[in-house]
């Protein structure tokens, strides 16, 4: 199914949807990953104590990198340059890839070594390596996966998350030539022996970039596997690409990064391996890269710079958390978005780094808009509020559906004016005497087709509650009791502390 | 002292009984609730859909019919959080801005005043049943109406309070994406009913009609004899029966 990306165009996310929600498998091996991963975080984010302090620091260096992201993005440059790394700017995936293909034929590469990365998946570089005759290979488990499969990852951080034991066993074994069991540490021993020899035998290594950190010049890796260290001290070469809002100022801000990015992701305390690479090997060094560059992608993200609605877009440290706690995604996996990522955060991102609001964004409807997604997030990206602005650009660009329009206009008539609602409701109580049966309506019809397949939905009552009004009021004051004075003095206070200015928060957590 | 019922026009319709539980509670407390009845709906369905003209125009009677208000209380806390949205949808008219502030200011849910205005967490009700709570996303993610509901639920007497599994996840209703994406809404609430019936419970008590709706249509759909009814429901049947 590497249609995934060719072929999402032109089906809607419903039809993508019920493809998934369709197959028992999927939705089971992705269930049981997010569910373990949410719980992690979860008694990880308990743990930390200051889980919420952090995430406003993390925030907060996030907001003030993004808005300075000139200055930053030139310091590491610099920085970068005088570490002996070759620096690049790509604006667009085209010429990220161009710029990636010059140095694989300058090196007559033959083959890379892939560490985990999604930009690279945004630009479809192992389909262009492909092209020119090098063969790619993915080094993370979860991608090599993937890619034996002709796949997209389906999950930002787990790629393979859709996939059950049997199903990954299926995949090696005929890799292998032979039947392998489907025994977690079978199938890995295989991976890590055919990989050995892809690593010793590839010219380049190929690397994503978790934060890049503007006073050093450094490139930082977060990875559990080791593969990654292997791709970036093996091969002579190593080519970083990393998208333009990777950085971060300095290593202070990278302990609050740490902090935050593993437990969000799975809810390790620290990732199993942080490298950080700054340049290539120097003379007394005993391995790593000759030659080294870090290809800097725009990509659509400095369409977001001064955008008031998606800036925060950029703050986005990949951790996956968000996905982890959809319950669209739990049901639907990650495919069915139709971009590189998924979930929230890839329903807001894919439109907004195409700025597309015609055609991709149908995505933007596959969320109730629980908030959970901004709950997870370490950053606190208000994706709900995002997934909004989506909508409503495209209705005023005019791409909204021509029946939800009108159907919107016959709303804001009938609810705008209290007289109209009623006369609405009269009609409804009315009307619904042909299909209530004991209190509900299970016909399924028009709007209420959908409704219906999984519910009763409930039929109008006799009177509404402002028929009832006058008399329960009366009724009510007639068993009342005084207000107690020291609640209205606490009430008064409220009043005139809201006149100064104050009393917003009622208490609560938000 | 104008303390107003925002009663939302789904407790309008379908639950009169919400509205009725929440008078009469808070006239115990000598807190006579005033109604405006030139108030509609919140406008969230046309907000959360993108079509903001259209929202502006019912936001617009919400927040003239609560003008004269000192408090606005409402059973959801999805309602009243789309009052909170009412600054951003007027961000570009200056008079309706600082009326929109001034309504989110004033504006409360159920168990937030009862809480935190009038103080009280016993109401003095009495409940036999085993009852599971589920925590509505917009009240408890969006307002922070967390420790309100609990505070308040301890204090009913002989009344069991179960775990509900994994009471966090939405419950798949959404507004229009229950109609626009059926099948993943109804993948969600049947998966929301799995966990209540997993929790054994004889009620299912919530602060939004709405998610109830949901919720409770799935469970009849499945003829499962759970009863879901809304925390002032409960707490004032309670108090009937004490």
């Amino acid at each position: 199914m590497s249609s995934t990306a060719a072929g999402s165009k032109q089906s809607t996310v419903k039809q993508r949807a019920e493809l998934a929600l369709n197959d028992e498998f999927l939705r089971k091996a992705v269930k049981f990953t997010t569910e373990r991963l949410r719980s992690g975080k979860k008694s990880a984010s308990e743990e930390h104590g200051n889980w919420d302090d952090w995430r406003e620091r993390g925030r907060q260096i996030r907001l003030h990198t993004i808005a300075h992201l000139d200055y930053y993005l030139n310091l590491f440059a610099d920085n970068a340059r005088a570490n002996g790394v070759h620096i690049h700017f790509a604006q667009t995936d085209v010429e990220a890839v161009r710029i990636a293909l010059e140095i694989a034929q300058r090196k007559q590469a033959k083959s890379v070594v892939k560490s985990k990365s999604m930009v690279t998946e945004e630009l479809h570089l192992n389909r262009a390596l492909d092209s020119i005759g090098v063969e790619a290979i993915e080094t993370d488990l979860g991608e090599y996966i993937i890619q034996l499969a002709g796949e997209t990852p389906s999950h930002i951080i787990i790629p393979a998350i859709h996939k059950n034991r049997y199903q990954i066993a299926d995949l090696l074994s005929a890799e292998a030539g032979e039947t392998l069991a489907p025994d977690t540490q079978i199938l890995a021993g295989f991976v890590r022996k055919k990989l050995r020899e892809k690593f010793l035998e590839a010219d380049i290594g190929m690397t994503g970039c978790n934060f890049a950190i503007a006073e050093t010049g450094s490139m930082v890796l977060f990875e559990n596997e080791g593969n990654a260290r292997m791709v970036t001290t093996v091969p002579k070469t190593q080519i970083t690409l990393m998208g333009m809002e990777r950085i971060i100022p300095s290593f202070e801000d990278l302990e609050v990064m740490a902090t935050l990015l593993p437990r969000s992701a799975t809810g390790q305390k620290l990732t199993v391996y942080m490298s950080a690479i700054t340049g290539p090997r120097r003379s007394d060094d005993a391995d790593g890269p000759d030659e080294m560059h870090i290809i800097i992608v725009d990509n659509g993200r400095s369409n977001q710079l001064g955008d008031p609605e998606f800036q925060e877009l950029l703050n986005c440290i990949r951790c996956g958390a968000c996905l982890n706690a959809c319950p669209v995604y739990r049901h639907i996996g990650g495919h069915a978005y139709g971009g590189t990522y998924s979930g929230p955060i890839g329903a807001v991102l894919t439109p907004a780094l195409n700025s597309n609001v015609a055609e991709w964004d149908d995505i933007a409807n596959a969320s109730s808009l629980c908030g959970a997604c901004y709950e997870a997030c370490p950053v606190k990206i208000p994706l709900h509020d995002m997934l909004v602005y989506l909508r409503r650009r495209k209705v005023e660009s005019g791409n909204g559906s021509k029946l939800e329009s009108a159907g919107m206009k016959g709303f804001s008539a009938v609810m705008g004016d209290a007289r109209r609602m009623r006369s609405a409701l009269k009609i409804g109580q009315f009307g619904q005497k042909l299909v209530v049966r004991e209190g509900g309506i299970r016909l399924r019809l028009g709007p209420l087709k959908g409704w219906n397949t999984y519910r009763v939905a409930p039929s109008l009552p006799k009177h509404t509650f402002r028929d009832r009004w006058k008399e329960v009021d009366r009724d009510a004051q007639m068993k009342g009791k005084p207000l107690d004075p020291a609640v209205q003095a606490r009430m008064e206070a409220i009043v005139k502390q809201r006149q100064q200015g104050g009393g917003h928060g009622h208490g609560g957590h938000a | 002292m104008k303390v107003s019922l925002f009663i939302t026009c789904l407790s309008d319709a379908f639950y009169p009984n919400v509205g009725e539980s929440m008078v009469r509670l808070l006239a115990r407390y000598g807190v006579r609730l005033d109604f405006p009845p030139v108030q509609t709906c919140c406008g969230q369905p046309a907000y959360n859909s993108g079509y903001w003209d259209d929202a502006r125009k019912t936001a617009a009677t919400i927040i003239e019919a609560f003008d004269e208000s000192d408090f606005v209380i409402s059973p959801s806390g999805s309602c009243t959080g789309m009052i909170h949205h009412y600054p951003k949808l007027f961000e570009h008219d200056p008079v309706m801005r600082v009326k929109a502030e001034q309504l989110q200011a004033k504006s409360y849910e159920f168990t937030q005043f009862l809480v935190h205005v009038l103080g009280v967490t016993d109401v003095g009700a009495t409940f036999p049943h085993k009852v599971t709570y589920h925590p509505s996303c917009h009240g408890s993610r969006l307002l922070g109406v967390k420790d309100e509901p609990l505070a308040l639920m301890q204090q009913v007497k002989d009344m069991e309070l179960v775990p509900l599994p994994f009471a966090e996840d939405c419950c798949g209703f959404g507004g229009t994406f229950a109609v626009k994406m059926a099948n993943i809404s109804g993948a969600m609430v049947t998966e929301k009913a799995d966990h209540v019936l997993e929790s054994e419970a004889e009620v299912l008590v919530g602060l939004d009609m709405a998610c109830l709706m949901n919720i409770a249509g799935n469970l009849r759909y499945r003829n499962k004899p759970v009863r879901v009814m809304h925390l002032a429901e409960l707490l004032y049947e309670g108090v009937e029966r004490a």
